[in-house]
């Protein structure tokens, strides 16, 4: 009897929020210039481009590389157009639950392995438009193989739990009212559609960022390495000056001239297709964080 | 095993070649490489007004640098250890790292002697100068966090 009520009440608090039917209305046919924008913001080519893929064949969104996490391997889904195989046949509406609210058509629960805890916070007017845009990318047929995954993280129903601990569309960073509107801009586009949180955060036990150690730097999610902390605080980039985090973006050089490596060689390659002035306020967002030492544990070096 | 390799690599080497760390050596010049960048970058970003000599001098600089770093003597196989974030592909695809190498070489070279006279011009060279960075690091630079 206590067992039933257990999971009824599992079953009513993993249900899954769906946006409400005003935000839905208010999505509108979006504008597909607009939405380019968003998408190298938001980064979609790096999980959604056939693995190895280069050059302009990362604008089809076949899905199929695999990504490794401490959960199982991922594999992100075709999403090109093609209305069996990818999104073609989504509404507007069906996209924007998706990535705001990380519900699937059918109803059932995405994986946050689509960095859907960030791009909650999302404006619906951008995912309008981002959605707008990815109806003009090629057409692939073909599905990307399943995740593999073992129990319990193959319940998807299990992580409405999860979701109601970690799906906010609230900004981590409270800022005055009075701040610049560069900083402002920033903010939405770090917490938001350039999900960088989801890299250069420290994770909890299952899986979800931990919000008072925002953008210390953590492990990293797949191999041995670590994401540097960019923050002001120890070990962070408290010496880096605004133009010297926007020229990076732009470039993928540091201040000293090495270059970008790693997971990050992706993103800077997104954010150098921004306009200049979004990498300005990036870099004045980070310079507002508040400052905190390295998030992940000292390593000593590696034996020689 | 691997200290051992090294030292076998490294008295193998001593007979060649004279540098008693050739680590530090190439991460001085790698970090030279980057000075120079630095100064032509700040033509670039307008915080200099465009000095043509001076920019001919930091371009001579990276082409001098990137002569010095092609030195097999630098890189003796096994001396990815330590700090080092040297990869074990410069020694595995020693053919692919030679033509990095030569393109760095060939575009540095071309970069003097069609020295840049102006900001938009120099623009395009540090483009093609720089990608030469950026892209070795990628094959043949690990992180070591
Ligand atoms: C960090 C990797 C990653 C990034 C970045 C990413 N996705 Fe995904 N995406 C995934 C994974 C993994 C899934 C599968 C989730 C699941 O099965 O529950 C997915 C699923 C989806 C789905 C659901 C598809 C379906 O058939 O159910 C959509 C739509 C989607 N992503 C769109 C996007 C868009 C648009 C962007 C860029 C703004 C994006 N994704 C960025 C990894 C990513
Ligand atoms: C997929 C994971 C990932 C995402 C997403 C990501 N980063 Fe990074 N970032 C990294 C890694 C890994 C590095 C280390 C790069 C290296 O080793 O050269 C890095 C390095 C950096 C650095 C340089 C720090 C240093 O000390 O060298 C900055 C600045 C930075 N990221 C900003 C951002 C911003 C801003 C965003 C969001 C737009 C972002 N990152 C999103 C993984 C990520
Ligand atoms: C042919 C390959 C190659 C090219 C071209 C190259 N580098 Fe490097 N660079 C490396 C390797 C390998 C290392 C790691 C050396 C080590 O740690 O043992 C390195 C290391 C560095 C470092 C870190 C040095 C340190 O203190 O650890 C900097 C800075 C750097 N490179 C800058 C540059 C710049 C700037 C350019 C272009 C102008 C450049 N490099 C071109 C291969 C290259």
């Amino acid at each position: 009897m206590l067992g039933g009520i257990g999971a009824a009440v599992f079953w009513l608090l993993t249900e899954p929020r769906r946006l409400d039917e005003a935000t839905i209305a208010g999505l509108g046919a979006g504008d597909a210039a607009r939405g380019e924008r968003i998408f190298w913001a938001g980064g979609c080519t790096s999980c959604h481009a056939r693995p190895g893929a280069e050059g302009d064949t990362r604008l089809e969104l076949a899905g199929g590389m695999k990504l490794k996490t401490p959960f199982g391997t991922f594999v992100p889904p075709n999403i090109s157009p093609d209305p069996k195989d990818g999104i073609g046949n989504w509404s507007a509406g069906d996209f924007a639950n998706a990535m705001m609210r990380g519900v699937a058509p059918d109803g059932s629960h995405l994986y946050p392995s689509l960095p859907y805890t960030s791009y909650a916070r999302m404006n619906p007017a951008d995912v309008a438009d981002l959605y707008a845009f990815m109806k003009t990318l090629p057409t692939v047929a073909g599905s990307a193989p399943d995740h593999e995954l073992s129990f319990p993280f193959n319940v998807r129903r299990g992580l409405g739990l999860w979701k109601l601990l970690f799906l906010s569309d609230q900004p981590v960073v409270a800022l005055p009212a009075d701040a610049p509107e560069n900083v402002a801009l920033g903010r939405y586009l770090v917490e938001g559609p350039g999900h960088c949180g989801e890299c250069h955060t420290p994770r909890d036990l299952i899986g979800g960022t931990d919000k008072s150690r925002w953008l210390s730097g953590a492990v990293a999610a797949e191999g041995d390495g670590i994401v540097p902390n960019i923050t002001s605080g120890e070990g962070g980039i408290d010496s880096w000056s605004e133009s010297d985090i926007a020229a990076y973006l732009e470039t993928g050089f540091t201040p000293d001239f090495d270059s970008v490596g790693g997971a990050m060689v992706e993103v800077q390659h997104n954010m150098a297709k921004l306009r200049a002035e979004d990498r300005e306020a990036i870099a004045a967002y980070l310079k507002t964080v508040p400052a905190h030492p390295n998030g992940y544990p000292a390593r000593t070096p590696p034996a020689g | 095993m691997r200290k051992l390799i090294f030292a076998i690599s490294a008295l193998a080497l001593g007979v060649s070649a004279s540098f008693a760390d050739p680590q530090a050596d190439r991460e001085g010049l790698m970090k030279a490489n980057g000075k120079a960048m630095g100064a032509l970058s700040a033509y670039v970003k307008g915080e200099k007004p465009f000095d043509a000599a001076d920019v001919l001098a930091q371009l001579t600089k990276l082409s001098d640098d990137a002569q010095k770093i092609s030195d097999p003597a630098l890189w003796p196989a096994g001396s990815n250890t330590g700090d080092s974030t040297a990869s074990p592909k410069i020694w595995e695809d020693a053919a692919g790292f030679q033509a990095a190498l030569d393109k760095f070489k060939a575009d540095t070279a071309s970069a003097v002697a069609a020295a840049p006279a102006d900001v938009e011009a120099l623009k395009v060279q540090m483009g093609a100068v720089g990608s030469n960075c950026a892209s070795c690091h990628q094959a043949f630079r690990v992180k070591k966090g």
